[in-house]
């Protein structure tokens, strides 16, 4: 950054002289010299933005430096949403712990959830049942479409258009009353358990997520209209907030912006858990690395999610039913508490006690929305984890603002801040 | 002198009735606007304050009225409270010159274009000392940015007046209105009607040019650091501009109150004022239309379009107008 600086600093001096002094037939009179010379002291504009800044998705607080309106340099400072979620975590179970996940990314909850609960069951060696498996990315692939609706249509709001908003979160609003359906919350959903979920699937479910994805393609298609073939919009984000290949391994980035870069690492792929491998789906990449391309890499991402659920859907008819596992280490079933005296005992003592991890270390990741979301567990063997470890796709890629922003016009910020896709839930934890 | 008298008690009151059907308007205009962005983006818009909304324009304002003047510290204090008091007084005096139908007119000045010029080219100062008497960063980068999107856009403007004006042969808008009465003027000069209705919406800093405003960067631009009324001064400033931009394309380009000899252009029947009206509202309307449709454009690409494809455009249209004019006088 200082070196920018510095050559930027270094090119004005020298255009001032050029012009200024350039013929040395030309007599200077002192007051115009000393007025020069205080000339060359240029200031940089320095610009506080956020940490209440409406473009700044939440409490993101930058702080820029502008020649002009290009920017210079670019530093965030993080930590105004910092919870301890990870120290909290090591003070109870992990079932207890599951619910702070939520409140992490709070656009795409479930995929947090099941980072850990992958964890944990890769720990314990626990299978879920193939049917809640459908269902358990069913309801993933539903949170995929939550976040980048959201992702996409803040973009657009951040670039000016209003209308795309509306509609997308028109449609959050369904997929959230699904969540309710699932869980009974609407956001915060702690749904998943190891091994299973916490409740099963209501009659009728499936047949208004089908009804729900059926339309839902006409509605991208409607925010696509908006937007993808708009002259506006591409000027705005093409060729804006480029990088590298390099760049993008060198600072750790992963989902849609590493595979702007044409990277076609997707976990879903790559490390599939539960019945990922058995779906078709393709990892949309781009080439040029720039805003526009991670916009079309969201939405055909949306366009594979809607496709995902359709095959589950499919497959899950062909599927035996089959209830939650029982297994007193993970989850208790809540039905049999209420009639047997030994079955409330069992059910408060798995709940209060919780269930232990065998010692070690386990770290598992998830392709979240935004990117790995992994939860490293280090268990001594007791029914708290001894140290807990998020890595959060947000955090980082706000370390890359700088590197996306320098060189950039005041205006592109917010359009890099809404293609990076941060929340600081996960960032500042 | 009793005449002299009656005259100014008469036009004192023409600007009177003038300026409360402006505000009127302007109340309203925002109400339309809110629920025709609302139709388009599938929500309801307000409905609470009154059958349909109708009095959430007047709840806004009062709301406005009533609520602190905060002056922050280290302001400029008298050039702070000045520069909504300037806007607002520009944006109304601009509708001194603006004809209703044949002599319905406060003004009815053989310049009116060229007024109607000034006074949009001076209303720059206003945002200026508001930007910069505010002693904030996001204000003064938002009135830096009003100065040089006004003055550019301006240019063209004043251009494509030109041409009219050189066609008519006069800058009186009553007669501009008359030369259309058969051939509105959009349908043969559509490439200057076009630019005209663009340039008026940077000229508006409406979007996709509400860069001076720019949520997304700017906070609320130039005027981030007012609140109360002289917010609301603003505002209405605002909007009394927009509502005159549309009043002012419909007088140039659509043939101001006539339709097609359906009425005399000439003639005093009401009827005219409703023609004028609907093609004010029916511009009125695209400026929200366009406001609901396309993302915002940054500062450099303003510009270019500005400097590189409109002046341009305008300056090759005023050559053409002017020596189309040269020709046929020469020649008859």
């Amino acid at each position: 950054m200082l070196k920018i600086l510095v050559e930027k600093k270094y090119i004005y001096k020298a255009g001032l002289n050029i012009k200024c002094f350039g013929s040395s037939a030309v007599v200077v009179p002192t007051l115009f010299k000393t007025r020069l010379a205080d000339l060359r002291e240029f200031r940089l504009f320095t610009l506080n933005f956020g940490p209440q800044h409406p473009a700044a998705h939440g409490v993101l607080r930058l702080i820029l430096t502008l020649d002009g309106e290009n920017i210079i340099s670019a530093d965030s400072h993080i930590g105004l949403l910092h919870r301890g979620t990870e120290k909290l975590m090591e003070y109870r179970t992990y079932l207890a712990g599951l619910p702070y996940l939520d409140r992490l990314d709070y656009v795409s909850m479930l995929s947090q959830e099941y980072a850990l609960i992958c964890a944990i069951e890769s720990s314990n060696q626990l299978v879920c049942p193939k049917r809640l498996q459908y269902w358990r990315v069913i309801s993933l692939e539903l949170t995929r479409l939550l976040n980048h609706l959201m992702a996409v249509t803040t973009h657009a709001l951040d670039v000016g258009a209003l209308t795309p908003f509306l509609y997308g979160f028109e449609e959050r609003e369904k997929i959230m009353e699904f969540y309710e359906r699932l869980s009974g919350a609407r956001m915060h959903a702690a749904w998943m358990r190891p091994g299973g979920v916490s409740q099963d699937i209501m009659l009728g479910f499936a047949d208004d997520v089908y009804t729900f994805c059926m339309q839902f393609i006409n509605r991208i298609d409607e925010i696509e209209e908006l937007l993808s073939s708009n002259r506006i919009w591409k000027q705005r984000l093409v060729d804006v907030g480029v990088i590298t290949y390099e760049q993008a391994l060198n600072w750790g980035a992963s989902g849609p912006i590493l595979r702007s870069v044409g990277c076609s690492w997707d976990l879903r792929y790559t490390q599939p858990t539960d019945v990922y491998s058995e779906l078709v789906f393709s990892i949309p990449t781009g080439s040029r690395g720039d805003c526009f391309e991670r916009y079309l890499i969201r939405m055909y991402e949306m366009r594979e999610s809607v496709s995902i659920i359709f095959q589950c859907l499919e497959l899950l008819g062909k599927e035996d039913v089959q209830y939650l596992v029982d297994d007193t280490k993970t989850i208790n079933s809540k039905q049999k508490m209420y009639g047997s005296m030994e079955e409330l005992i069992t059910h408060f003592k798995a709940y209060q006690e919780g269930f232990s991890l065998p010692a070690g270390l386990t770290y598992s990741a998830t392709e979240a929305p935004k990117g790995e979301f992994g939860v490293l567990l280090y268990s001594d063997g007791s029914n708290k984890p001894y140290r807990c470890k998020l890595k959060t796709p947000g955090f980082t890629h706000l370390q890359m603002l700088p590197v996306f922003s320098v060189g950039h016009m005041i205006a592109d910020v917010s359009t890099i801040i809404g293609t990076l896709d941060i929340v600081f839930g996960e960032v500042d934890r | 002198m009793l005449t002299f008298i009656f005259w100014v008690i008469t036009q004192v009151f023409l600007f009177l009735s003038s300026i409360i059907s402006v505000l009127i308007g302007v109340a309203y205009f925002t109400l339309a606007e809110r629920k025709v962005m609302a139709m388009m983006q599938r929500r309801i818009g307000p409905n609470c304050v009154g059958y349909w909304g109708a009095f959430q324009p007047l709840a806004d304002g009062l709301k406005l009225v009533v609520k602190q003047f905060i002056i922050p510290n280290k302001v400029q204090t008298a050039l702070f409270t000045f520069a909504p008091v300037y806007t607002l007084t520009l944006a109304f005096s601009a509708w001194s010159v603006i004809p209703y139908a044949s002599g319905v007119v406060i003004a009815n000045i053989d310049l009116g274009v060229i007024y109607l010029l000034a006074i949009s080219t001076l209303s720059v100062y206003g945002l200026i000392l508001a930007g910069w008497s505010s002693n904030s960063k996001y204000a003064f980068l938002g009135s830096l940015r009003a100065a040089a999107q006004m003055i550019s856009y301006d240019v063209s403007l004043g251009l494509i007046l030109l041409s009219i004006i050189i066609f008519v042969g006069s800058g009186n808008l009553t007669e501009i209105v008359f030369v259309q009465e058969s051939l509105w003027f959009v349908v043969p000069f559509w490439p200057l009607a076009l630019m005209f209705f663009i340039s008026g919406l940077a000229e508006t800093n409406r979007a996709p040019f509400d860069l001076t405003e720019a949520e997304a960067e700017l906070v609320a631009g130039y005027n981030v650091e007012y609140s109360g009324v002289g917010f609301a001064m603003f505002f209405i400033a605002e909007y009394t501009n927009m509502l005159l931009m549309s009043l002012y394309f419909s007088l140039l380009f659509l043939g101001g109150w006539g339709f097609f000899s359906y009425v005399a252009i000439d003639s005093d029947s009401i009827v005219l004022f409703f023609i004028l009206g609907l093609k004010t509202v029916f511009v009125a309307f695209c400026f929200v239309w366009v406001r609901a449709t396309l993302p915002r454009y940054r500062y450099d690409q303003l510009m270019v379009l500005g400097w590189k494809v409109f002046l341009p455009l305008a300056l090759s249209s005023f050559m053409f107008f002017t020596m189309v004019s040269v020709v046929g006088n020469l020649l008859f």
